[in-house]
């Protein structure tokens, strides 16, 4: 499988998520750099996490005018796996490939924790390996991860059931104190209406070693392998 | 010209000044005056303390890097060397606190991979004054967040550190901060200006008029015209950082630069002086090739910028180019302002213009040091007789008091705020006695502390030096790494006050005689003196980071109870010494003496026993007796990691119950084991000569704790847990 | 030429930091503050264009960049 890494110009998450690629699921992974227009025919394209342009702007703001977004976009239009992490989840927003605005957490601060998150739905290539229900252990590191969308569009991706993960307790409860950010509906990542672009503010690439206490981030991994190997 | 007021202006004395003149052999002009206030202030020079820093181990098999560079540097095996330094940023973090921060953040991580290290972690060593203020508050909010902005936006952990709270700290508070990078142990880079007629690199954001006088700024005490030195305030970037981050290290890993050097605190003045100086050649720049921000900026305020984000790269000709194609490819410019020479002298031009013209020598080897008077402070530090001491009323009261208080309480109020887990190295999280961090291919792990006990320094400067590295020392031997290196960051009052050079000189003695005794060397650090306002001095502040080396990444201890049914065995005797203790600032509202005796041998024996027993995997927790002592300890291990396992303990020493439960006797380590491992363990202790007690076992919903047979504390771990973890977020609360 | 864009919540959108300053105006003792929105504010300076030009690209560059139509609006104005 060949996994492509965007990298922006601060970007911070590339390295990790090329090291777990490459070392934990031994995939052929490599960085594409945002100048170029050229996605390497990877078979999946990653947007990691970080601050791209410094995020100051807005977060994410700024990468979408980068020029692979173009190739990124006629990617995802054509079928292309697309998964946004974190800074990632926010380009995607403000490219319009998936719907929906971040605002800034509701406490104000940037929060660096482990959270649970809820697996609201299987049918797509990234939980095609997880069970409906089931909860992940996977950190989130943001600043602006408060997910708004106004009231038809929250209709809409409920009935097309885009909603992947949701924030929850460890017993899979959706409570004001679990979603930590404050997001609409507890919503923590979400798909595209053709379920082939997926945004989740949590950081996968940081839980699937045990040394770093979690592995849970290998269900989602483990699911775009094995979609793009079987159901494609 | 230069008069009286001028020279006072510029932080110089009449006889530096004539030192100046009698050097250079004439009056220097304004912009020339300016370089030296700046490369012989006491940030720069270190006039006042070099005397007595002689003293610290700088040596050993594995130092390839002692002071006097960016950052030391320890090879630790593999081909890889870790780099690491700790700097203050107390001055400018109290006029703007986030800035303040956000830019020592930036300075430190500049400091490594300016010698061709990736930063792999940040830690910070804070002091505020109490949060019941609401000024401290502003100022606490402002700091983190500032570490936080910039930490988090480069995409280096700020894996742990340390707060603690004093009124001394109201109108001083301390931000020291410590960066630790690793590099290819071939792929070392230095501050040198080599090659006459190479070229000489400016790369990174304009100059502009920030920070003019920071260096000598950092120099001077406060007084009220602390509003008048706002506009000094630099403003961090930390995405240009990050882009010149990633140019820099690529520029290096392609062999491009010959020598490199940030320019921090004095900006252009001392990158180019050092450089040339460090390999004895020459330097010429001419003013008007430096990429400027503002429009009519004069030379002298140009070599006095301390604008961020800026490096000065000595390249071979040949190889500019290419260079400049790498800079230009994370968006940067990179600027030629001048040449090496083999004058021995520094040349600023403004076209054709010289205006200055002055010899690296003078600048740099020609500082006065200074041997300042060092006089024990009259009258002494108070000292605390325990026959005038009353017992609590109610111990368990005292106890949740003390684990409530905002130095012991948990910080993860402050650690959430920094992304902790970017670069996904971090294996122990912070909150721990260390934090670990693994090195990627290998199957090595580093840890990390800092530790400074400003209390014990206060009372006793020497002890506080000696505990500072034992305890830092016993932190790490907790999380199961072997120190290999130390930098240390010396905050203190105005050295020209003879018992404030007193308390100086007797805490680095102290340091040095410990870090003799544990064998590691002293690679660096930072100076930070005039920590005083309107002539009230800090506490002297000495706080040590060291870095430990874990050689199985299956050996990671962590100080949480993992089972219930666990035996848990004290390390160490318990003593009557309640002086200088928490228990005594918080329950008595009294700070004063002795701080606990240590006894370096007794010390490095309980500590290489607890190394010993974790690489033989005999144990399942380890954490270090600190401030608050037996009971916050034992909360601690309680109230760590998930599973909040209670504990059942009996306490058989016949001293005083409040010196049992909270007294700091140092050179102890909590640990707990499985009932099996018992006997093992003791054949091992009795061996190596380590006192040590059966105290209780894990298990239970509560904290319970009896001395003599008697219960003294019985209190549900939930119950604690609230008051520890609430404590702090309780004083910024949004509604 | 002188431009000011303003850059702010649109009114169905919760403001957190708007809402942070509120609440701290009103511990302060300002009772009067009914409502508090925060937005960012974008000095541009323009080369000689036309007033033509000006209301043709100032609405698009605010719409497509300076500000994210989903939950933000926008006011121009020339300064000078």
């Amino acid at each position: 499988m060949r996994f492509g890494i965007v990298v922006f110009p601060g970007s911070n998450c590339d390295y990790d998520t090329l090291h777990v690629l490459k070392y934990v699921f031994k995939q052929e992974a490599f960085f594409l750099w945002h100048k170029d227009h050229d996605l390497k025919n990877a078979d999946c394209v990653i947007l990691p996490g970080g601050f791209s342009y410094g995020d100051y702007l807005r977060s994410g703001a700024i990468a979408r005018f980068s020029p692979l977004m173009q190739e990124v976009k006629e990617f995802s239009l054509s079928g292309g796996i697309v998964l946004g992490i974190c800074n990632g989840f926010q380009v995607l927003l403000e490219l319009g490939l998936l719907p929906g605005a971040m605002l800034r957490n509701k406490n104000l601060k940037f929060l660096c924790q482990n959270v649970h998150l809820r697996i609201e739905t299987t049918d797509t290539p990234f939980t095609n390996k997880g069970k409906p229900g089931q909860v992940l252990n996977i950190p989130i590191a943001h600043f602006d991860g408060n997910y708004y969308i106004d009231g038809p569009g929250l209709d809409k991706i409920k009935k097309n059931n885009q909603i992947l993960l949701r924030y929850s307790s460890a017993e899979g409860h959706l409570t004001k104190e679990d979603n930590v950010n404050g997001s609409l509906d507890c919503i923590a990542g979400l798909v595209n209406e053709n379920r082939n672009v997926l945004g989740m503010m949590p950081h996968p690439e940081r839980a699937s070693e045990t040394l770093l206490g979690s592995r849970d981030g290998h269900i989602i991994f483990d699911s775009i392998i094995y979609y793009i190997k079987n159901d494609r | 010209m230069i008069d009286d007021s001028i020279i006072k202006e510029h932080g110089l004395t009449q006889e530096e000044y004539k030192r100046i003149t009698a050097l250079i052999k004439r009056e220097p002009n304004l912009t020339e005056l300016g370089i030296f206030s700046l490369m012989w202030s006491e940030h720069c020079s270190y006039k006042s303390s070099k005397i007595h820093l002689k003293n610290y181990p700088t040596s050993g098999k594995n130092v390839i890097q002692g002071p006097g560079e960016n950052a030391g540097i320890i090879d630790i095996g593999n081909g890889l060397a870790v780099v690491f330094k700790i700097e203050s940023h107390n001055h400018p973090s109290f006029i703007e606190p986030y800035q303040g921060a956000a830019t020592g953040v930036g300075g430190i991580l500049r400091d490594i991979f300016t010698m061709g290290a990736r930063p792999i972690a940040t830690l910070n060593s804070l002091r505020f004054g109490p949060l019941s203020v609401p000024k401290n508050k502003t100022v606490m909010e402002g700091v983190v967040s500032g570490i936080a902005g910039y930490g988090n936006s480069i995409g280096v952990p700020t894996v742990g550190g340390e707060t603690y709270f004093d009124e001394c700290y109201s109108l001083n508070p301390l931000v020291n901060v410590f960066c630790l990078g690793i590099a290819k142990k071939d792929k070392i880079f230095y501050s040198r200006a080599e090659g006459i007629g190479n070229p000489v690199l400016y790369v990174g954001s304009k100059t502009g008029r920030d920070g003019i006088h920071g260096a000598t700024m950092a120099s001077a005490e406060f007084g009220e015209d602390l509003e008048q030195k706002r506009p000094n305030v630099q403003v961090g970037d930390p995405f240009k950082e990050k882009l010149l981050l990633e140019a820099c290290l690529e520029v290096m890993e392609k062999n491009l630069a010959l020598g490199i050097q940030d320019m921090g605190a004095a900006g252009l003045t001392c990158s180019t002086t050092e450089m040339a100086a460090n390999s004895g050649t020459g330097i010429e720049i001419d003013i008007n090739l430096i990429p400027q921000r503002e429009q009519g900026m004069t030379p002298y305020e140009i070599m006095l910028s301390e604008s961020q984000e800026r490096m000065l790269i000595v390249a071979q000709k040949e190889k500019v180019k290419q260079a400049q194609s790498v800079f230009a490819k994370w968006d940067l410019d990179a600027v030629i302002i001048g040449h090496v020479t083999d004058t021995q002298n520094l040349k600023v031009k403004s076209g054709d213009k010289t205006v200055v013209d002055l010899p690296l020598r003078a600048i740099i080897n020609q500082c006065p040091v200074y041997n300042r008077e060092a006089k024990p402070p009259a009258p002494p530090a108070p000292v605390i007789d325990l026959n005038d001491i009353s017992f609590p009323e109610n111990y368990e009261q005292a106890f949740l008091q003390i684990i409530k208080s905002p130095g012991l309480a948990d910080k993860q109020w402050i650690f959430r705020q920094y992304d902790h887990m970017v670069q996904t190295n971090t294996t122990v999280l912070p909150g721990a006695d260390a934090s670990v961090l693994r090195i990627k291919n290998t199957n090595k792990a580093l840890a990390v502390t800092l530790d400074g006990n400003s209390l014990y320094t206060y009372v006793n400067p020497r002890s506080g030096g000696i505990i500072a590295v034992s305890e830092a020392c016993r932190n790490l031997a907790c999380v199961g790494a072997k120190p290999v290196g130390v930098t240390n960051c010396l905050n203190f009052g105005n050295p020209e006050k003879s018992e404030i050079m007193w308390q100086f000189k007797e805490a680095v003695h102290g340091i040095a005689q410990a870090c003799k005794a544990f064998q590691i060397p002293v690679t660096g650090g930072n100076v930070s003196f005039y920590n005083e306002t309107e002539g009230i001095p800090i506490y002297p502040t000495a706080v040590l980071g060291v870095v430990g080396v874990i050689d199985a990444l299956d050996k990671i201890m962590t100080p949480e109870f993992k089972a219930p049914g666990d035996t848990i065995l004290l390390l160490g005797e318990n003593k009557e010494e309640l002086g200088a203790s928490e228990y005594m600032n918080q329950i008595h509202s009294k700070k004063g003496g002795p701080p606990p005796e240590i006894d370096l041998r007794k010390e490095k024996r309980v500590q290489s026993l607890c190394l010993k027993a974790i690489s033989k995997n005999m144990i399942k927790s380890a954490h270090d007796l600190s401030e608050g002592g037996l009971a916050q300890c034992l909360a601690e291990c309680c109230l760590l990691g998930k599973k909040r396992i209670g504990c059942r303990i009996n306490l058989e020493d016949k001293i005083r119950t409040d010196a049992l439960l909270f007294g700091e006797t140092q050179s102890r380590i909590l640990i707990s084991l499985e009932e099996d491992q018992e006997d093992a363990f003791k054949s091992l202790a009795g061996k190596r000569k380590v006192p040590y007690s059966i105290i209780g076992k894990t298990g239970g919903e509560n904290i319970l704790i009896k001395h003599l047979g008697e219960k003294i504390i019985n209190i549900p771990v939930q119950k604690v847990y609230s008051l520890w973890k609430y404590s702090l977020p309780g004083f910024f609360k949004i509604e | 030429m002188k431009v000011r864009v303003l850059v702010s919540f649109k009114e169905s959108v919760l403001d957190p930091q708007g809402q942070a300053v509120k609440n701290a105006l009103l511990t302060l003792g300002y009772d009067f503050i009914k409502d508090v929105r925060q937005g960012k504010v974008f000095e541009l300076e323009l080369n000689d264009i036309s007033r033509e030009e000006i209301d043709k690209v100032i609405p698009e560059i605010s719409h497509k960049v300076l500000s994210n139509p989903i939950i933000e609006r926008f006011e121009w104005e020339i300064l000078k």
